[in-house]
């Protein structure tokens, strides 16, 4: 379907710096200058990588007085979590009859 | 909303069995009590296996012999605790680049000889965010996450 913008898109992970901002926000919010200081590249191009992230929908940022604090879009991952957190309720529900019940070797 | 909250899944369960059986429960009968909708093949589930080795994969094989490798054994410590990791991308599909998957831990401590308590932690669920970005280019960015989700929730929910 729409491949010219989907490669716009994988472009925008495709970059190895932007990949270690990613981890780097997973961790926890972070400010420009604090994802500078962990990465091996200067404060104007993390603000350029974070623009780019920004404008594909990965992270998000708020203003905290005079800076601005970046963070990874949560929506998807807890999405993904409430589907896994299912899967597993599930799955243990499933496993407790399972591991319950009568012995067959016994009989 | 943390975002450390919604990386981490823990649930913990007690079974009215020794530990030793409660191990070899959830490692050789997987496939029994796995929810029946975790299927990435386009056919039957004839079994899944559990290899009991690191390096070793929980694979799926379909009724006409075809297999899915889902999940790769990280840690095989019987009774106590296995690792596996998830290599199911949020796309529905094999994720092959280790980096975007997420992993699971299993432990297994005896409260009593007839007792054990099954401790399951699936964990860096957000190393799978890059794959929802593809999803999401090809519409516009407000609506692409929430609608693929929706979807990605069906799948769940649609049973058999």
């Amino acid at each position: 379907m729409v491949t010219y913008q989907a490669s716009d898109g994988w472009d925008a992970l495709g970059d190895r710096t932007r990949r270690a901002i990613v981890e780097c926000l997973a961790e926890r919010p972070q400010a420009v200058g604090e994802l500078a200081d962990a990465l091996p590249v200067s404060r104007p191009a993390v603000s350029q990588h974070l623009k780019v992230l920004k404008d594909a929908g990965l992270v998000i940022e708020r203003a905290a007085g005079t800076r601005r604090i970046y963070r990874l879009n949560p929506t998807g991952v807890a999405a993904l979590r409430d589907q896994l957190d299912m899967f597993w309720s599930r799955a243990l529900a499933a496993y407790k009859d399972a591991v319950e019940q009568p012995t067959q070797e016994r009989s | 909303m943390t975002q450390a909250a919604a990386t981490v899944i823990r649930r913990q369960i007690v079974v009215e069995a020794p530990i030793e059986r409660a191990f070899t429960v959830f490692t050789e009968r997987f496939g029994d009590f796995k929810p029946p909708e975790h299927n990435l093949l386009g056919v039957a589930i004839a079994e899944t296996v559990f290899e009991p080795k690191v390096g070793g994969h929980l694979y799926d094989r379909g009724v006409d012999g075809s297999e899915c490798r889902w999940a790769r054994i990280l840690s095989y410590e019987p009774p106590d605790r296995v690792v596996f990791s998830w290599d199911i991308s949020p796309q529905w599909t094999i994720e092959t680049e280790p980096d975007n998957t997420s992993e699971v831990e299993v432990r297994f401590v005896a409260e009593t000889p007839q007792r054990t308590r099954v401790e399951l932690e699936h964990r860096n669920i957000d190393r799978h965010g890059p794959g929802w970005q593809a999803v999401s280019d090809g519409v516009a960015d407000d609506a692409g996450w929430p609608l693929y989700l929706a979807r990605y929730a069906a799948l769940f929910k649609a049973g058999g």
